[in-house]
């Protein structure tokens, strides 16, 4: 594991380059920086200075090297890499509420954005006016989208809403895309099909991951719960409710394996075998340290005196991160073997995490 | 503005009713639940078997049920239960429950809570300790985020 800090304002989300040189982050403003790595250091080297209100939703699409942020302000834009410089193009989104995630599509054709006007927009590049155009999902989100995951086959899209339900839709755009053919999920494509639709999810639905091969969707719940659901088993839902806080972000590191983690400050595997079989395996952080250096006399009659305690005090939790882990990142190894992962929280810090099968 | 004139009625009007996109629940039509047979816990509390009364107060919780006075019944039907353990049985009785009980008789506690009657918090509060260590943090979130509650 590795430790870097970005300062102190929080991180809610971040965004790797194709070959992890680089990483996007947004201290919590309207700011995105873009750091790159120099041996152990990450220097600055681009300030993406377009939006105004507080950045909610940043991804990189590794193979075409472009940037799509969203935020409070209610816009997106995709950025460009030209002569060294990042340049903004507006995304007409057409939203009156704040954007709240974004998401690249695997083929990079296309990207979801979900928003608090109960809808997600799927935007696409339309050459003929050179511009990004935008179609919306919207029956029957009730509330706000909070997650977004694409399907491998880039025509799924899993969202998870502040309504308490998980759902997956048909993200299919025949002005840009051949029509598909059946998945697990269900054989119908239109544009906006529901193919899931789980509601008795317990809590705001915080993350939603497909799994490598695209048969479970899992998602982590305001409920200190986590979820899968199978395609292969007639979509039945197992829930595996903990007892830590509240998971606020969900990824699959292999066909198999989950690492999920939130407001505990450190990440939780889990494991699922099939329906009914979720288990939780182990948490991925340094080991506890138990043992404290015995106190002497005088130290303790100076804790009596100065602060009116008997004990060493140290308000430093006993995990890399200080403070809630806001979102999960694959830094390492493909997609159903992952090597390391990042997380990113509110305490500003980022952390590379070393994952062994 | 409340300041200067210390007028606070305006915090006490719902705005969420004036919005046309409010969101509302899932309405859902079993709204058959009577909650626990009150009888058969007075039985077995009669008959000194306080852990199997805790096993049928939790059965048949009223979580969809819209009537105010079946929840009473059910609240209170479950903190004559509490009320009737030993100090020393509470633990063993909190580990025979499944999550979902735990889950479930952390909600009737914090249910308690609310309207605290003679002794009823210190009561609670040995439940609370030893359901606490049972479900963790994680359980008492779940009171939180449930949107149906006994």
């Amino acid at each position: 594991m590795s430790l870097y800090s970005f300062g102190l304002e929080p991180l809610s989300c971040h965004a790797w380059n194709k070959d992890r040189t680089q990483i996007a982050i947004s201290p919590n403003s309207s700011d995105v920086h873009i750091y790159q790595m120099n041996g152990k250091e990450w220097i600055k080297i681009h300030e993406l200075t377009e939006h105004s209100g507080r950045i909610t939703g940043i991804d990189w699409a590794p193979e075409s090297n472009r940037i799509v942020t969203c935020a409070s302000d209610r816009n997106a834009y995709v950025w460009t890499l030209k002569d060294g410089v990042w340049k903004p193009t507006l995304v007409l989104v057409r939203i009156n509420r704040a954007a709240t995630c974004v998401k690249w599509s695997p083929l990079e054709n296309k990207f979801a954005l979900g928003s608090g006007a109960k809808l997600i927009s799927i935007c696409y590049f339309e050459k003929e006016n050179d511009w990004w155009l935008s179609k919306h999902i919207k029956k029957p989100i009730n509330s706000t989208v909070l997650s977004l995951d694409w399907h491998p086959n880039n025509m799924l899209l899993a969202a998870g809403s502040a309504d308490l339900h998980c759902r997956i839709f048909s993200a299919y755009i025949k002005d840009i895309e051949d029509r598909p053919g059946p998945t697990p999920w269900g054989s119908k494509m239109p544009f906006g099909e529901l193919l899931l639709e789980y509601k008795e999810c317990g809590g705001w639905v915080h993350s939603v991951c497909f799994s490598p091969s695209g048969d479970s969707l899992a998602w982590v719940s305001h409920n200190s719960a986590i979820n899968v659901a199978d395609a292969s088993q007639g979509k039945e839902v197992t829930q595996l409710t903990t007892r830590h806080l509240p998971l606020l972000s969900v990824l699959y590191v292999s066909e198999t394996e989950i690492v999920a983690a939130g407001h505990d400050c450190c990440p939780y595997q889990f494991s699922y075998k099939g329906p009914g079989s979720l288990e939780f395996v182990k948490k991925v952080d340094i080991p506890k340290q138990s043992s404290k250096g015995n106190m002497s006399a005088m130290q303790h009659f100076r804790n009596l005196d100065k602060k009116a305690t008997t004990e060493e005090e140290d308000t430093g939790l006993g995990s890399l991160h200080q403070n809630s882990i806001t979102q999960l990142c694959i830094l390492e190894g493909l997609k159903a073997k992952v090597e390391k992962f990042s997380s990113v929280g509110l305490d500003g810090a980022m952390v590379v995490w070393d994952f062994k099968h | 503005m409340a300041k200067n004139t210390l007028s606070s009625r305006f915090r006490k009007v719902d705005i969420d009713e004036f919005d046309e996109n409010k969101f509302v629940d899932d309405h859902d039509e079993a709204a058959d639940q009577q909650g626990p047979d009150a009888l058969e816990v007075d039985n077995l509390l009669r008959q000194g078997d306080t852990m199997s009364a805790l096993h049928i107060a939790l059965r048949n919780p009223p979580i969809h049920s819209k009537n105010p006075a079946i929840k009473e019944r059910a609240q209170t039907v479950v903190f004559r239960v509490l009320t009737s353990f030993k100090s020393s049985d509470i633990e063993p009785a909190v580990k025979s429950l499944d999550k979902n009980g735990v889950d479930l008789l952390m909600k009737y506690i914090y249910k308690g809570f609310e309207r605290p009657t003679d002794n009823s918090s210190a009561i609670l509060l040995q439940w609370h300790e030893k359901v606490f260590a049972a479900g963790g943090l994680g359980c008492i979130v779940r009171v939180m985020t449930a949107r149906k509650s006994v």
